[in-house]
């Protein structure tokens, strides 16, 4: 009996990933869904630019390479001309929360009915370490080399709050991948964000706290005690929005009231 | 022949579309091309199309590459400083060969310029529209007959040869209304979208749509395979129209509505025993090179007409190799210069030869 494989809905390739980065464990925890809901030949990913630039290689299903932030753009497209597949975007902080923050909050003000995972290391990786839109206050990064100052470089963005506030969100949790429990659970979420859009519930949003030993300067030991001491008190794990239990944001409250 | 209607130039690009199967279009607004937008929002919904407004001309783009990536026949359209900023997407989309048609109805430039008419972006639309070595087709339409046929043939050439095609109208033919009939002629065979990423559904490998190719040597190859089907394209499918060429000592070269301000101070010039015709490229990628340098042989001056600074001028001296005069005469800003101005440049170019 085989009680570990490689999903299906992984491509039987190497990843280029960093010794100790966690993109490899989200990339897996993907594809398990993607097996689990037997939905791999219907879905369209949409790969960012960022260290996942290369995930259409990394997936067996029809995979586009959007530019720079425009990954929820191009995936609207899809769905509203292939309303039929399982459209998701997988997406780094730089990508989402910088230089692609219209998109992502347009993409949930629509209620598109796609499923985005998000990836957040706090450091933009792929160009070498420097400051991320979620860098946190007093984080050192190439660019904010005295630590991110909050007077000078501002403050971080915590996504799933803010996105928890638009009425066509019906999905937001962060998750992290640095301990076995934490695992189980991201994989439980990004189910859900699929399981929804297969429901055609909205937007869907898993916000993944991830590691970057490389640029972060750490062994993969150290990145992942340090997802536990520093990121998470700062990004609190927990669901921020779900549609299906109707008291968690005043708008909708307001609206099944009505 | 089918009934002709009355029609916007925009109106008549709207319903082209739709008559050539494209049912969805991602756009935003600006003047002077809004009514394109307005059109589909009204229509789209009544033949079970999509009419979405984008967050930004930005985002507008790249709904068009998720929609060409998936396989469907798509439409956005702008006006000069919007198509700036769609300058990002187009050059993905042609980085990953997919087929769409993008509408500029021009504007004065440069920045935010005006709104008024002009044919500023000729440099942009043939030379430059985004980074990296690449080019579109190039359709510039000077009738709303034309905004409608050349709309309808840009779709069946984006398909045809995977790439973007731009309709590079201007204010004028935008907002102008003529009868326009829409028996649009016979459509050419489309290749099947083997490519497209709308699923495997299990029974095929993935297909991936990218225009990153880290190993230099791949990008070259990929960059060289696409030039040659450029040079395919140029061979085959240039368009243009001669007028009143044949006697000609004078050929005045002229796209867009400037070449309608060109003809009718052609009509003057010939009334006054002046010999001077038109030459109007209607592809101006790929440019109408040696139909244009045919006429060199036998024209004794060119004069090139445009509201711009004398974008095309150097397109018509590599054409007609240099081997006779090039003048130019335009006003720019979104100013139309009259049929008068134009025949006193004739005038004065017909006393010197």
């Amino acid at each position: 009996m085989v009680v570990f494989d490689k999903p299906k809905s992984l491509s039987p390739v190497p990843f280029h990933y960093c010794p100790g980065c966690t993109h490899g464990i989200v990339h897996r925890l993907v594809a398990e869904v993607l097996d689990e809901l037997d939905l791999c030949g219907k879905a369209v990913g949409i790969a960012p630019v960022g260290c996942s630039v290369f995930a259409y290689n990394y997936f067996e299903c029809d995979m586009i390479e959007a530019a720079h932030g425009r990954a929820p753009a191009v995936a609207t497209g899809v769905k509203r001309t292939h309303p039929d597949n399982i459209v998701f975007t997988y997406q780094g902080d730089g990508d989402l929360a910088a230089i692609g923050t219209a998109e992502t909050v347009h993409v949930g003000a629509r209620g598109e009915n796609i499923t985005i995972i998000f990836i957040n290391n706090c450091i933009y990786g792929m160009t070498g370490g420097q400051m991320a839109p979620t860098t946190m206050p007093g984080q050192v990064t190439t660019t904010s080399p005295y630590g991110r100052d909050r007077r000078i470089q501002g403050s971080p963005i915590r996504v799933c709050e803010m996105l928890s506030t638009l009425d066509g969100v019906a999905y937001a949790e962060r998750v992290a991948v640095n301990t076995v429990p934490n695992i189980k659970k991201a994989k439980a979420a990004i189910k859900k964000a699929f399981q929804n859009q297969v429901d055609k519930k909205g937007l869907s949003i898993v916000e993944v706290l991830s590691t970057c030993p490389t640029n972060w300067g750490m062994t993969p030991e150290q990145a992942l005690e340090w997802v536990k001491t520093d990121m998470i008190p700062f990004y609190p794990l927990g669901v921020y929005k779900d549609a299906d239990v109707k008291d968690l944001n005043p708008t909708s409250t307001k609206e099944v009231t009505e | 022949m089918a009934k002709k209607v009355l029609m916007k130039g925009n109106e008549a690009i709207a319903e082209a579309a739709i008559k050539s199967g494209c049912l969805h279009f991602f756009g935003y607004p600006i003047t002077p091309q809004t009514e394109i937008s307005e059109y589909m929002a009204k229509r789209m919904p009544k033949v079970g199309g999509l009419c979405l407004q984008a967050e930004s001309e930005v985002s507008a783009i790249n709904m068009i590459m998720g929609a060409a990536a998936s396989g469907s026949r798509c439409l956005t359209s702008s006006s000069s400083p919007g198509i700036s900023l769609k300058s990002e997407g187009i050059s993905y989309l042609v980085g990953c060969d997919l087929p769409c048609v993008i509408v500029n109805v021009q504007r004065g430039g440069p920045g935010l310029g005006g709104i008024q008419p002009s044919q500023q972006d000729y440099y942009q639309a043939t030379k430059a529209n985004g980074h990296g070595d690449e080019h579109i087709l190039v359709l510039a339409p000077s009738s709303v007959q034309e905004m409608a046929q050349l709309t309808s043939e840009a779709f069946d050439l984006a398909d045809i040869y995977r790439m973007p095609a731009m309709i590079l109208a201007d204010g004028a033919l935008g907002q102008m209304m003529e009868p326009v009939d829409f028996e649009l002629g016979t459509k050419r065979e489309i290749p099947e979208k083997t490519w497209a990423c709308n699923g495997t559904e299990g029974k095929r490998k993935k297909n991936i749509i990218n225009s990153l190719l880290i190993d230099p040597d791949e990008l070259e190859t990929s960059v060289v395979n696409r030039f040659k089907r450029y040079d395919e394209i140029a061979e085959k499918e240039v368009k243009y129209e001669e007028y009143k060429c044949d006697d000609a000592d004078i050929v005045i070269v002229a796209y867009g509505i400037t070449s309608r301000i060109c003809k009718t101070a052609i009509a003057a010039a010939r009334a006054k025993g002046i010999k001077v015709g038109l030459f109007r490229p209607i592809t101006l990628w790929p440019y109408p090179k040696k139909q244009l340098g045919a006429l060199a042989d036998k024209a004794k001056h060119f004069l090139v007409c445009e509201l711009n600074m004398g974008q095309m001028v150097d397109d018509v001296k590599v054409a007609t190799e240099c081997k006779k005069p090039v003048s130019f005469f335009g006003r720019t800003g979104g100013v139309i210069p009259s049929p008068d101005e134009v025949l006193a440049q004739i005038e004065k170019l017909a006393a010197a030869l």
